[in-house]
């Protein structure tokens, strides 16, 4: 608790740019996030993983409130998360979220999908905001799809334009919720290389993933979750030579084997 | 004298048909911003809002048209002195329209709605991620792409609407079917003469209608 007190001191870039303090959430009679203490400090990458159903999902989803919680208290940026309206969808514009199944608005360009929260969140011009999206899918290796739609475009391709779409709000962190777990194999390799140079700029970032290469090279520290709970917390090098926990310990045995 | 041959017979079919247009005209619009309305109150995160969408819906698509339009009459204007205008037919025609578009609304709410339900959750999940308001959501992302899935019902709710709007004669208005009605009763042998007349200028009017709303749809459509 000591790292509570010393909360309220600590100011500007040392203070946890994400803070989650006893939180829990029910789906129904189901306990899905049970107690859950997390901080994430500016430009640190956690990553999470576990087994399926264990409320990794969840967890991501609870940062930006796509899912509202029972009790606890979140914080980003020193602010307690707004619980509706304006206040809410301006913290959502500051915390950037990809998803497994990338989401693109399918009845709009891919240039569209980036320009749109620049121009309708921040009321940014349309040709600046054109600009900066065409820098950015540069960035992710697909400006000469930028007039194409979501559905012409591989899954490898979507999902490099969905992280071009959050980078575009410039967001102080940025949320992953298994980016390549739809992807086919051969293009894992291409959203993982955007992620991880993310991760050398020294973006915020948490990412669920099954990619324990990814966990391996480019986090700060990785999180085993089971059955709702946080049970471990460290360090990858630490986490994988000697996970503390019967289950991590069986969990890795099972994912590392294939 | 043949029917269709007199003027004076010729010129209330018109003005009967253009009553018919006025009323599908004026109902199709209201009950269109109505209906976006009740479907956005029935997906909106506020309970209030989402009840008070069920409930008209369940009020008015289940009450017969007859009901609703007898009450626009005889309970808003004759009990309740609620006038639209001065002019007899005018004050008419506003009643039939309030009592169809509040009708037809429900319905355009619940193809609306299913029309929404057709666009896959993360879409809507996509745009708040990104910090778009629920309105922001709806306007931009949901619902043009639920336009493929709505407009082809829309057009059914169109057509009905259009042959329904012939129940406002029944509080006085001279629409088609009150002149056709008059014209049998002085034409007895004409009968079937006469109802070919106007049936075939309802299926003239209604048959590129129902094209044109399919042909909508297929350009409305949404590549995944
Ligand atoms: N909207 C919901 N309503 C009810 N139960 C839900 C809902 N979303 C998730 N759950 C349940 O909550 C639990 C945790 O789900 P979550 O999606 O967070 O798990 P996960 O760790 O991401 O799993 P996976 O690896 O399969 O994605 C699961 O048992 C799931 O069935
Ligand atoms: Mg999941």
């Amino acid at each position: 608790m000591t790292e509570r007190s010393q909360a309220g001191e600590l100011s500007g870039t040392d203070r946890p740019l994400i803070r989650l303090d006893g939180v829990n959430k029910w789906f129904g009679p189901l306990h899905v996030l049970q107690d859950v203490n997390l901080s994430v400090n500016r430009g640190e990458v956690v990553v999470v993983i576990g087994p399926s159903g264990s409320g990794k999902s969840t967890l991501c989803r609870t940062i930006n409130r796509l899912e509202p919680i029972n009790s606890g208290t979140i914080t980003f940026d020193g602010q307690p998360l707004p619980a509706e309206g304006r206040a809410l969808a301006r913290l959502r514009s500051e915390v950037g979220m990809v998803f497994q199944s990338f989401n693109l608005f399918a009845h709009k360009t891919i240039l569209e999908n980036v320009t749109l929260g620049p121009i309708k969140v921040r009321k940014e011009k349309p040709e600046s905001a054109r600009q900066r999206a065409l820098a950015l899918l540069d960035r992710v290796g697909i400006a000469s799809q930028a007039n194409k739609f979501p559905a012409q475009l591989s899954g490898g391709q979507q999902q490099r334009a969905a992280i071009a779409r959050a980078l575009a709000m410039q967001p102080k962190a940025m949320l992953f919720d298994e980016p390549t777990s739809a992807l086919d194999p051969e293009m894992v390799g291409e959203v993982l290389e955007v992620m991880t140079s993310l991760a050398a700029d020294g973006m915020t970032m948490v990412v669920v993933t099954h990619e324990m290469g990814f966990a391996r090279h480019a986090a700060n520290r990785v999180i085993f979750m089971a059955d709702g709970q946080l049970v471990e917390d460290a360090p990858p090098a630490e986490f994988f030579a000697n996970p503390r926990s019967e289950r991590a310990k069986d969990f890795l045995s099972k994912v590392l084997t294939h | 004298m043949d029917v269709f041959s007199d003027p004076r017979n010729i010129d209330a079919t018109v003005s009967g048909f253009l009553w018919i247009l006025k009323l599908t005209g004026a109902s199709a619009v209201l009950a269109l911003v109505l209906g976006v309305i009740l479907a956005a109150m029935r997906v909106s995160p506020i309970p209030v809002l989402r009840l008070f969408g069920a409930a008209w819906v369940n009020i008015f698509r289940n009450t017969p048209l007859t009901l609703i339009i007898f009450f626009c009459y005889f309970g808003l204007y004759s009990t309740l002195g609620l006038s639209l205008s001065e002019d007899l037919n005018l004050n008419i025609y506003w009643l039939g329209v309030i009592g169809l578009s509040t009708y037809t609304a429900a319905f355009v709410c619940e193809a609306v709605r299913s029309g929404i339900n057709t666009v896959p959750a993360g879409q809507a999940e996509a745009a708040r991620a990104i910090g778009l308001t629920f309105a922001q959501t709806l306007r931009i992302i949901v619902l043009p792409q639920a336009g493929r899935a709505v407009v082809a019902p829309l057009g059914s709710i169109l057509i009905a609407l259009c042959k329904n709007s012939t129940i406002v004669g029944t509080i006085g208005l001279m629409e088609s079917s009150s002149v056709m009605k008059d014209l049998i009763n002085s034409y007895g042998n004409a009968g079937i003469l006469i109802f070919a007349v106007f049936a075939g200028v309802f299926a003239l009017l209604l048959i590129p209608t129902g094209y044109l709303f399919g042909w909508l749809a297929n350009r409305l459509a949404v590549r995944r």
